[in-house]
């Protein structure tokens, strides 16, 4: 056992872990964390995706002992001060229907968008071909990523004619 | 479904303090952790249990890119995201950053390291057959001190490589030269998949041709017979292609798993051989698609 502190949506948070509990058990376990999902336990889904300092992961393939002293980002601490942009989008376009998927998605398109607020569609593809969707076919979530992007570029034109 | 087996967990901080305790007696013996992509899994399956992980991430020996000594270094700790979006290694050994981005996914390849790929060492890994077109060197740390062994003679089996017990791999280092090359991989469907096979090829300014074979034996392995075919020969007709095709199909040996059949596997490798050599030549006269492409999809054309 050890007590670890990570910055869990931005606020500090110590636990007390065991060496052989994965990240996705602390989140979901101890800290009340209950977006990430336990989809396949083996890295192939992406329900379990987290950001770690910034960084899309695998929840379920990481140590909690190993991210002591890391940012960790789960959905309940992105759009703190009201939904993002993309989350929006995501609910103007009704995208989703289960929404096991939804928290992993949405952390992955957003990491894509903070580094590349405007990606081409094949990005968007490559960025989310590892949260796997049972309902949609990946169409409509590709869609309304896209459709942030678009917006993105339309706001950085916007910028650019101001003088 | 987490993990039943407990050991435990240390995270040294430096080289010496990490050899010493994989070399240091516990239960089920220690092994080292860099990204545990595949560790992690393997210990919740049971198929590993051992007795203590000694966590490599905070070693400053295995971090980063750069050129040294006429070579190109890459620290065993660098994840695949970093390796594709390595400006060197897109320069110096662009075939190696097009397989790095075919590795699982971005949220896998965010974690899992170059130096794991290849100390994991299943049959399928993608970095096997970009190391070998390289004839990369692997940098290993014991307590006796440091050696380097040629990538043709580290992988020895299905996850069994030439890595002393209790040994860390420090990075690889990769000659410099002027060359073309291409990654194809094969797989199941788009997205992430393990490879059911993947070639890769390498041409120098004067037509020497290096080929490797992943997921076709039980290691990545190199193509000699096709090797010789081609030598000297930078733009290959499309009668020789064939004949190297046929070569490619005789000299692996894979096996039918649930991805593929053994017939299937041995006839992509002469399809992904014939496109990957072509896919070579272009970039070398300066066309052809950017590295980054899989030549087995169609966007690629």
């Amino acid at each position: 056992m050890k007590e670890i502190a990570i910055r869990l949506n931005g606020e500090i948070r110590r636990v007390v872990v065991n060496p052989n509990e994965t990240l996705l058990d602390v989140l979901r376990g101890k800290l009340g964390i209950k977006t990430p999902k336990e989809g396949c336990g083996r890295g192939d889904c992406g329900a379990c995706t987290v950001l770690l300092d910034g960084k899309a992961v695998r929840s379920c393939l990481i140590l909690a002992i190993e991210t002591d002293g890391q940012s960790v980002v789960t959905l309940e601490g992105v759009g703190r001060k009201g939904p993002t942009a993309l989350q929006k989008a995501f609910v103007k376009n009704n995208t989703f229907q289960c929404g096991f998927c939804a928290p992993g998605v949405i952390l992955s398109a957003s990491a894509l968008l903070a580094g590349k607020p405007q990606p081409t569609e094949h990005e968007v593809r490559e960025a989310l071909a590892g949260n796997l969707c049972r309902c949609t076919g990946y169409e409509p979530i590709v869609e309304t990523v896209l459709a942030v992007a678009r917006k993105n570029g339309r706001k950085a034109t916007i910028r650019r004619k101001r003088p | 479904m987490s993990i039943a087996h407990e050991f435990e967990y240390a995270r040294p901080a430096s080289l010496k303090e990490a050899l010493g305790l994989l070399a240091r007696p516990v239960q089920g013996g220690a092994v080292p952790l860099a990204g545990g992509t595949d560790l992690v899994a393997w210990l919740r399956d049971g198929a590993v249990s051992p007795g203590r992980l000694v966590d490599l991430k905070g070693l400053e020996e295995l971090r980063g890119i750069r050129l040294k000594g006429g070579r190109l270094w890459i620290g065993a700790n660098t994840p695949f995201a970093e390796i594709i979006e390595s400006s060197l290694v897109r320069r110096h050994a662009p075939t190696l950053a097009e397989a790095a981005g075919m590795v699982a996914s971005v949220g896998v390849r965010n974690r899992a390291t170059v130096g794991g790929n290849i100390c994991s060492a299943v049959p399928c890994c993608d970095s096997g057959p970009a190391l070998l077109v390289h004839e990369a060197a692997i940098h290993v740390a014991t307590r006796r001190g440091t050696k380097s062994i040629p990538a043709g003679k580290w992988f020895l089996g299905p996850r069994r490589t030439a890595l002393a017990k209790g040994g860390i791999v420090l990075g690889m280092s990769l000659p410099l030269s002027r060359h073309a090359g291409a990654f194809a991989k094969l797989k199941r469907y788009r997205g992430e998949d393990l490879a059911q096979a993947s070639v890769a090829v390498r041409v120098d300014a004067r037509g020497v041709w290096r080929v490797a074979y992943g997921s076709v034996a039980p290691t990545p392995i190199r193509g000699p017979k096709v090797e010789r075919l081609l030598r000297g020969e930078k733009k290959p007709s499309a009668a020789l292609l064939k004949k190297a095709a046929v070569l490619a199909e005789a000299e692996v040996a894979p096996i039918t798993d649930i991805r593929s059949s053994q017939a299937y596997r041995r006839l992509m490798v002469g399809v992904m051989l014939k496109r990957a050599v072509r896919l070579a030549v272009a970039r070398a006269a300066g066309r052809g698609p950017a590295y980054g492409i899989n030549i087995l999809e169609e966007d690629a054309k």
